[in-house]
């Protein structure tokens, strides 16, 4: 019981603490600064398109975890899980070894199309899609495995391609884990800090996202940090409402 | 297109069997569980590894990715799409073989219809009730016109009043389906009813095939035989078949034929119609119909030792091999 009751105080105390700090008159101040307007709505797009793209090719690798068996198989989804465990600042330098304006796919890239990933915006989409990949393929492969494959078989019969199966059957019927695999990844890339910061550095208005504007923020001024954090804490609860169905309530 | 399906399908450790079946026939493969049934269905349709081959009219279904057989499969348990309403799953095949959507459903909506269901097809499987989802399901396999049909117990978990009108039903769309039907079940009825042959699966092997009267009058497994409710036993290369009501009960040795005569412990005793029927466990089980006064008279109770005896008038004899078999 004492250790239980110790966790729990352990992850409460700090939240309703930053609540309890939060200076309410400067708040409102403090969120439409131009600043944190600006990481607001960078942190948004980045995160919806980098989960755009994290379904687009997340989903058939999910399904290709989940139905084919192939040599490797293990190896694969070891790979994807990576990212899951991998310190985000170490990501960064990765991604910096390989798409920087020197590294082995940057350094081409810029030659050919003078386009460069870091300090861009293309930059945060790309490491947001690096380390939210693992949360989408992950939930998606488990609802993939626990969704019946016999209905994939009656597809089949009824002369289906694994296309229109996939499309038509598979997905609708995997829809829920989909959905929870897709706002996780998507609020695992919203609080994205660490392989953001690295490979694109911190430019208000160009690679300032939320995160990274909170932890500059926070060397100069708490309150406005506190109540930047606040936002971002809205947001979570809003992430866990959203998948209630699937965390909460089932034992 | 309608041909004769000839096929020999190996399946590793479930199933060993060849069989012909011509257009427009109904064929019942029953058997008890673990025979191999489904497997043989799954095999057709391309659901698992199968060795052998599946002519029919030429081409080999084994030959053919699954999308391609045009072989119509209602599973055990209907396996209806959740996601979808009735109308798209009848539809789905159609749609999945390129149809447009208004072709698609018109097309299912004419099968609901057939089936008396035409109001439902705006409902989800999971509100329709057994009866209703399984009709749907063989609506659906119907839809796509294929060329073999095949039914894997379609009246299993259903209520039997359920049961005897979807078997009418059922009758009347197989009458009028061109192709081949392949229906797995383990009810005799289902077989007497709603077949043109009978096949006998036993340990993955065929162990019987001939019309269903045939095969309910001379059956060749003890399953068989239990399913028509008929006595069997082996005498040497030959086997017996005789009706419970055909057999006598005494408590004392009877005379005649020490063939016919059989000695063991009453398991059961239950109604059976007019009569009472026991199971008695000699060598091997045999079942005999006595009639209510009998049991009394006699004293007839489970655990009692009891003498019974058949007239070979009432006893039918036949080869435990059918000629070349």
């Amino acid at each position: 019981m004492v250790p239980a009751a110790l966790a729990t105080l352990l992850l409460l105390v700090p939240l309703v603490a930053m609540v309890a700090s939060t200076d309410w008159q400067a708040l409102p101040g403090h969120l439409t600064s131009t600043a944190a307007l600006d990481a607001l709505r960078l942190s948004l797009v980045t995160s919806t398109i980098a989960i755009a793209f994290c379904l687009l090719l997340g989903l058939p690798l999910a399904w290709l975890l989940a139905r084919v068996d192939f040599r490797g198989r293990g190896a694969l989804r070891a790979l994807v899980t990576v990212p899951l465990v991998l310190p985000p600042v170490v990501a960064g330098v990765a991604l910096r070894s390989a798409f920087g304006r020197t590294g082995v796919v940057g350094a081409p890239l810029l030659d050919w199309t003078g386009f460069a990933f870091p300090f861009t915006a293309y930059g945060v989409v790309l490491a947001h899609v690096f380390v939210s990949m693992p949360f989408v393929v992950i939930a998606i492969e488990g609802a993939l495995r626990s969704a019946d494959p016999r209905y994939d078989d009656a597809a089949a019969t009824l002369g289906a391609t694994r296309w229109t199966t996939f499309r038509r059957v598979t997905v609708p019927l995997a829809l829920p884990g989909v959905v929870a695999g897709t706002v996780l990844g998507w609020a695992r890339s919203l609080g994205e800090f660490g392989a953001t910061i690295t490979f694109n550095g911190n430019y208000p208005g160009r690679t300032q996202t939320m995160p990274t504007l909170i932890y500059v923020t926070r060397q100069a001024d708490q309150d406005a940090a506190l109540s930047l954090s606040l936002v971002m804490l809205l947001v979570s609860i809003g992430v866990l409402i959203a998948l209630r169905d699937h965390w909460l309530g089932t034992p | 297109m309608t041909a004769r399906l000839e096929a020999d399908l190996r399946v590793a450790d479930r199933v060993d069997a060849g069989f012909t079946v011509e257009p427009g026939e109904v064929l019942a493969v029953i058997g008890p569980n673990g025979a191999g049934k489904s497997t043989l269905l799954h095999a057709l349709a391309g659901l698992v590894d199968v060795e052998g081959h599946a002519l029919l009219g030429g081409t080999d279904l084994l030959g053919l990715p699954v999308r391609e057989r045009r072989v119509g499969l209602v599973f055990q348990g209907q396996l209806l799409f959740p996601h979808l309403t009735a109308l798209d799953n009848v539809a789905f095949g159609l749609r999945s073989r390129g149809e447009s959507r208004p072709a698609a459903e018109a097309v299912a909506r004419d099968w609901l219809e057939r089936f008396g269901i035409a109001d439902l097809a705006g409902r989800k499987p999971r509100e329709l009730s057994g009866g209703q989802a399984q009709r749907v399901a063989i609506a659906r396999a119907l839809a796509t016109d294929p060329d073999v049909l095949l039914l894997d117990e379609p009246f299993t978990g259903l209520d039997v009043s359920v049961q005897m009108a979807l078997r009418i039903e059922l009758g009347r769309h197989l009458r009028d389906f061109p192709g081949i039907a392949l229906l797995v079940t383990h009810d005799a009825i289902d077989a007497l009813t709603l077949a043109d042959r009978v096949l006998v699966l036993d340990e993955g092997r065929v162990a019987q095939v001939g019309p269903p009267a045939e095969v309910a009058a001379e059956p060749r497994t003890s399953h068989v035989a239990r399913l028509v409710g008929l006595n069997l036993v082996a005498d040497g290369e030959d086997l017996m078949a005789f009706t419970p009501d055909a057999v006598v009960v005494s408590l004392a040795e009877p005379e005649g034929s020490t063939r016919l005569r059989w000695h063991g412990q009453i398991g059961t005793l239950a109604p059976h119609g007019d009569a009472v029927r026991l199971l008695v466990h000699a060598s091997p089980d045999l079942l005999a119909d006595v009639t209510p006064a009998a049991a009394t008279e006699l004293g007839l109770v489970p655990g009692r030792e009891v003498w019974l005896s058949a007239k070979a008038t009432a006893v039918s004899r036949y080869g435990a091999r059918p000629g070349g078999r």
